[in-house]
């Protein structure tokens, strides 16, 4: 057992620490620091620098454009880029379909996607809760009907995250109503301009505009969009939420946030002095830090498996990573609340294009504090995750 | 970074695991706690011959070098046992002392009869009011001649009553709560002017309150500088924290993996109670608990190592309070998911619940901790 990082893994750091430094723009860091929200423009901007570098899908094959990185580089290069912050690559594009479609599309489906979800070229968006089907996602009913050499697809998508933004979706479509409700499902990628799809912004809890109900009438896609078979998509959908397990935890972005809080709470007086220095508030902000390190060792102890055994068995710790990686992010969102007490109540209306630059930074904290009130819901709700270890660590 | 065994390493795993498997059920272990002094010679004996009495000391003093990775793996396997024997007492913080501080001549004196098992230690530390300030010394050691003269009361001193040798924290110079003037030192359990009360603790192990009245040692009892041994002391005791974490670990494990089986097998309404979804989250929960501590207790393991004592304490600090409050959870959610059998002496559930207790307790609670690590500026 050992915890330091070997010479090259630290000269590794260094490099994408200083080029984290060097490249990303202040404007972007600042506003994420302050917890505002970015434009579509700086987001784009930043996704081409990285894969400029090489960097944008650095967990994709050498031969797609990967950069054959150990875990423990990966792990580093995430750590780095959440805490220093900088915006991580658009998930559904570099993360989610990208993988899907160098493991099960075709050639030509290759050739078509990979370089644009590299450069961003297009926005992609993941078409699979609908209203009727959030944590039991197989349920859902959207249909993809084959007509000559067409899909037609009908049905309605929700929580469908900057669809406001997005070029293309992946969906999760019903191909067959009579098998099992895993085994109808198939995997389309389609463009979010075709006639038919509307997009209906859900304005959430802290006034943001980050999900969107997007609505299916009669789309017209070829059928060459269908990624790998017809009705295997359910396999896919688990390929793709199996394929970042370490991810999730967001060490990086806590990391960055128990500064801030320490920062914040060094110049935010309490009873006459500094809130750092009343105990409780320190004994509470100690705790999170603590909880933080368990979490983070749990982390490696994850990514130093799989560096050694490969990814093919889940170590039984991984399953502790949304949980708790969600919990304290929450914590540190109600610590920012504390430190900044009363001032936490003014209200701001969020621009069109969901940028909130108008406001003081104090604002953005009881937005941050509800809408990370999601963490613990999406990617398979902590509910979902403890029935995930109930059957699949402890055999319940 | 690199979390797994070396072969060498799983070998002692297996060995130490394959003994505790043959020699160490929960039915033998109540023999073993009526037995004189309340644990087994023979097991003993038998940690003796597999050399895991002098696993942590230096091969040339007659032991096998292991370091803190070995002694997670005896005190990770002594937790799932739930095993009586003063491994802590003797091999950790009486070998620690000796190994970190031991003149020569103290290490031959004392080494080889914790190697070959003939001869057992306990730490006389804590006083009436000290709780859990290492530094809260009101015993006293006055120079006389070449030697000592100690005097003082000390508490719930474990296996102090089997103990052929006490190390006992002292004063010779300044007031109780001072941190300079603390020396540690090496004193016979039957001197004259020491006398014991000894008594079961809450978790099956035993314990001793001990008066030292006039106690007269030599110069040669000292481990140590006798005027400024408080870092000693604290680096001991962290060790002794680490291989608790691990002990808790070990006792966790089993609690959950009791607790499942338990569940599996026990049929209400018409089915296992473990098909019940408040059950099962409340199972997944303590599998969380326990996988954060195993975390704490590698990162503590590795602290032990880190150059900087306050870095040291500090993460060790942490990993007490990570564990501190998973063993409560995991331990007290042991105990609802039996139901009525948990509440039982018979089943063996309770006594691991009691053991993780007492842990809590055991050179700074988690509150303790938490304060130690808030005032030393966070862990970030």
């Amino acid at each position: 057992m050992d915890l330091a990082f070997t010479k090259e893994e630290q000269a590794f750091r260094d490099e994408v620490r200083s080029f984290f430094r060097d490249n990303v723009p202040p404007d972007t860091r600042r506003k994420l620091v302050e917890g505002r929200h970015l434009s579509k423009d700086e987001m784009v901007t930043w996704w081409r620098i990285l894969n400029k570098k090489g960097w944008g899908t650095s967990h994709w094959p050498t031969q797609y454009g990967g950069t054959g990185w150990t875990s423990v580089q990966h792990y580093i290069f995430n750590e780095e880029l959440q805490s220093y912050p900088a915006p991580q690559p658009l998930a559904f594009g570099v993360s989610m379909v990208g993988p899907v479609i160098y493991t099960f599309g075709n050639e030509e489906q290759k050739k078509k996607y990979l370089p644009r979800i590299a450069n961003v070229d297009d926005w992609w968006c993941q078409g699979f809760s609908e209203p009727g089907s959030g944590s039991d996602l197989a349920s859902l009913k959207t249909k993809a009907e084959r007509k000559g050499d067409k899909w037609i697809i009908n049905g309605q998508k929700t929580w469908t995250t900057l669809a406001q933004h997005a070029d293309m979706i992946f969906c999760l479509c019903r191909t067959d109503n009579n098998a099992k409700k895993q085994m109808g499902i198939s995997f389309i990628v389609f463009s979010m301009k075709s006639k038919g799809v509307t997009v209906r912004p859900i304005q959430t809890i802290d006034g943001g505009v980050e999900v969107n109900e997007v609505f299916f009438d009669d789309v017209e896609v070829p059928v060459e969009n269908l990624i790998g078979e017809e009705n295997k998509g359910w396999d896919y959908a688990k390929f793709l939420l199996g394929n970042e397990r370490t991810g999730i935890a967001r060490v990086g972005v806590s990391k960055e946030r128990l500064r801030r809080i320490r920062d914040l709470a060094s110049k935010v007086e309490a009873g006459g002095k500094p809130i750092i220095q009343d105990a409780a508030f320190r004994e509470k902000l100690a705790a999170c830090e603590i909880e933080l390190k368990a979490l983070e060792l749990t982390q490696l102890r994850v990514v130093a498996d799989e560096g050694k055994h490969g990814k093919g068995k889940p170590n039984p710790a991984s399953s502790v990573l949304k949980i708790k990686g969600s919990e304290i992010q929450q914590t540190t969102t109600e610590l920012l609340m504390e430190v900044i007490g009363p001032f936490a109540a003014p209200y701001d209306v969020h621009g069109d294009d969901g940028s909130n630059e108008a406001m003081d930074w104090t604002a953005q904290i009881a937005p941050s504090y509800f809408n990370n009130r999601k963490v613990s819901i999406y990617g398979g709700s902590n509910e979902i995750q403890r029935n995930i270890i109930a059957k699949a660590v402890l055999g319940l | 970074m690199d979390f797994d065994l070396t072969e060498e390493q799983r070998l002692l795993k297996d060995s130490i695991d394959g003994l505790l498997t043959d020699s160490y059920d929960f039915e033998s272990r109540k023999k073993y706690m009526k037995e004189k002094g309340g644990w087994s010679k023979a097991v003993w004996g038998k940690l003796a011959e597999q050399g895991l009495l002098g696993l942590p000391f230096a091969e040339a003093d007659g032991g096998f070098g292991g370091g803190g990775v070995e002694t997670m793996i005896v005190m990770e396997a002594l937790g799932k046992a739930l095993v009586l024997e003063p491994y802590l007492a003797t091999v950790v913080i009486g070998g620690g002392f000796l190994r970190h501080a031991g003149s020569d001549a103290q290490k031959a004196a004392h080494v080889p009869g914790i190697v070959d098992g003939s001869k057992t230690l306990a730490f006389a530390q804590l006083e009436k009011n000290s709780r859990y300030d290492l530094f809260d010394v009101a015993t006293t050691a006055k120079k006389k001649g070449d030697g000592w003269v100690i005097d003082g009361e000390k508490f719930v001193v474990l296996n102090g009553e089997n103990a052929d040798t006490l190390i006992v924290t002292a004063r010779t110079k300044g007031n109780r709560r001072d941190t300079t003037g603390i020396g540690v030192f090496l004193v016979p359990a039957n001197a004259k002017g020491v006398t014991k009360k000894s008594y079961p603790t809450q978790d099956g192990l035993h314990a001793a309150d001990i008066t030292l009245t006039g106690v007269e040692v030599g110069a040669d009892a000292a481990i140590g500088n006798p005027d400024d041994s408080l870092a000693l002391i604290e680096r001991v005791v962290d060790e002794a924290r680490v291989a608790l974490c691990a002990e808790a670990v070990g006792l966790m494990d089993e609690s959950l993996k009791t607790t499942v089986e338990y569940i599996k097998t026990r049929k209400q309404f018409g089915v296992a109670i473990g098909s019940f979804q408040s059950l099962q989250h409340r199972a997944s929960d303590m599998f969380v608990a326990a996988e954060q501590a195993r975390s704490m207790s590698m990162f503590a393991t590795m602290a032990g190592d880190f150059e900087d004592a306050k870095e040291r304490s500090n993460a060790i600090a942490a990993a007490k309070v990570q564990i501190g409050k998973s063993l409560k959870f995991v331990g007290q959610q042991a105990i609802q998911l039996h139901g009525g059998i948990g509440m039982t002496m018979e089943a063996k559930i309770g006594h691991y619940f009691k053991r993780l207790t007492m842990i809590e307790n055991t050179f700074g609670d988690t509150d303790y901790h938490q304060r130690r690590v808030a005032d030393a500026g966070g862990l970030v």
